[in-house]
């Protein structure tokens, strides 16, 4: 328990508060290179996610794209564009931008896919043009999968934020490296604990949106179907799809 | 090139080493997590509760976890043992909701018919319901090892050696080869590790083998067709 009072030494210390290299200097920089990296990631694979969702086309390269590219070691991707571009913040973004896509990806398609088919058959009979069906009733149906993709792909983003740290001078995680050199473990598992709130807090902050962004149509359905679960069980109630399906 | 052809033994090594750092760590999660999925899908006031702690335990950022368990272990920061059960931690978190879903994903009807027949519970476990939550087992299988083939790397900037070292040493010495051949060398290792689970796989489950790889959607299909 000595480690975690170093720990908290270290947090509680006012000089790591204040001037450059503090914490909050360090969180602000956090939040930044994770913020544009979001931004640019999105700009990237949300549209092309909805896009394959929408027609169904290019599905299989997508989910290759998303599945294979989890493989990558984002270690060896961050040195990789580390010894590329040099020093800087240049590439730890793009080697994040490029991490950042697989969940975004994936989510989005995902999300557009998960719509019923009948609802967006529906939707055109009743006269939607091609965007109305996509912005009036795949994107709000398929909104929770597509938060979802955004919050594995943040959380993705601030954890490799942090192992960026290890090739340029940016973020929470240079107080892990900067205690690793020194051997100051009280810096390392103060920058840590730093590092898994801020996680936390922001995945807190997804989970309610994953919530909020549910249409109101769709919550409705869900209590009612609540309400009328079969009390007996299904082998007593017969099989819904050779029940009354019979000519 | 020339840093890969007087390596090769350097890079076979670490491979090796890396094995041992990430086999354990899947197996162990996999082991741990197929009963916490149990007790996730049968008892439905334990589910939110598990799941929401994987779900905090896999949103924590990989190296500040490797970093905060010695505190709680008391092993030393560069043990790899401290890096097989943050490891494995991981995996539970990915594998416990795959498996809730998979005990899920067996039906009512054919529980209820084992229990029929004759079989104990435990029986009924051993016998029927893991047995077909197999293959979803297996797809959450999968995503463990590729997964942990690849977080195991991020252990080398805290000392823990694995294929991970030829990144640090790679990027320290400005050797891009060694890079190249550690991302080459990881993605191939998490390959072979899937080719490998999925022929176990199919030695294991082997109603699996023909027809549909999705045997549930084969069986809607069927009863769809007889009923037509």
């Amino acid at each position: 328990m000595n480690l975690f009072l170093d720990a908290f030494a270290w947090l509680a210390d006012p000089a790591n508060w204040t001037g450059p290299g503090s914490i909050p200097q360090r969180l602000a920089e956090h939040l930044r290179v994770s913020a544009l990296v979001l931004v640019i990631a999105s700009a990237i694979a949300l549209p092309l996610g909805a896009l394959v969702g929408h027609t169904g086309r290019g599905r299989e390269p997508a989910v290759m794209v998303s599945g294979g590219l989890r493989a990558l070691p984002t270690l060896g991707v961050l040195t990789l564009f580390g010894i590329w571009i040099g020093i800087g913040l240049a590439a730890p973004v793009i080697a994040l931008v490029i991490l950042a896509i697989p969940p975004l990806l994936a989510g989005a398609y995902a999300g557009f896919e998960s719509v019923d088919r009948r609802t967006i058959d529906a939707a055109r009979a009743m006269g939607m043009r091609e965007l109305q069906v996509v912005g009036k009733v795949e994107l709000p149906l398929g909104m929770p999968i597509v938060v979802g993709g955004i919050r594995s792909a943040t959380l993705q983003i601030i954890a490799t934020a942090t192992l960026a740290a290890y090739i340029a001078d940016e973020g929470l995680g240079r107080f892990i490296f900067a205690g690793l050199k020194t051997r100051d473990y009280g810096e390392m598992l103060g920058g840590s604990i730093l590092v898994i709130l801020l996680a936390l807090v922001i995945d807190g902050c997804f989970a309610l949106t994953q919530r909020v962004v549910v249409p109101a149509g769709v919550r409705a359905t869900r209590t009612a179907e609540l309400r009328s679960r079969p009390t007996r069980s299904r082998a007593v109630v017969g099989r819904p799809n050779t029940e009354g399906n019979q000519e | 090139m020339n840093w890969l052809w007087s390596n090769l033994d350097l890079v076979g090594e670490l491979m090796l080493v890396h094995l041992a750092l990430s086999v354990p760590a899947i197996i162990l999660s996999f082991v741990v997590s197929v009963p916490i999925g149990w007790l996730a899908h049968r008892y439905r006031w334990s589910r939110g509760v598990l799941l929401s702690i994987c779900g905090l335990l896999y949103a924590i950022p990989s190296l500040a976890l490797f970093i905060a368990l010695p505190a709680f272990t008391g092993l030393s920061l560069r043990s790899p043992v401290n890096l097989v059960i943050a490891l494995t931690l991981y995996g539970i978190a990915v594998i416990v909701r795959t498996s809730a879903d998979a005990f899920d994903s067996v039906e009512r009807d054919i529980r209820q018919s084992a229990t029929a027949v004759g079989y104990s519970s435990a029986g009924r476990f051993w016998g029927v319901e893991l047995p077909l939550a197999g293959p979803v087992l297996l797809s959450g299988l999968r995503v463990v090892i590729v997964s942990t083939v690849s977080l195991a790397t991020v252990g080398a900037v805290i000392g823990v050696q694995s294929l991970g070292s030829l990144f640090t040493d790679g990027f320290q010495r400005g050797i891009q080869v060694e890079i190249i051949t550690g991302i080459v060398a990881t993605i191939v290792l998490a390959l072979g590790l899937d080719a490998l689970s999925v022929l176990l796989g199919r030695l294991l489950m082997p109603w699996t083998r023909r027809g549909s790889r999705n045997g549930r959607a084969a069986a809607a299909r069927r009863i769809r067709e007889e009923s037509a």
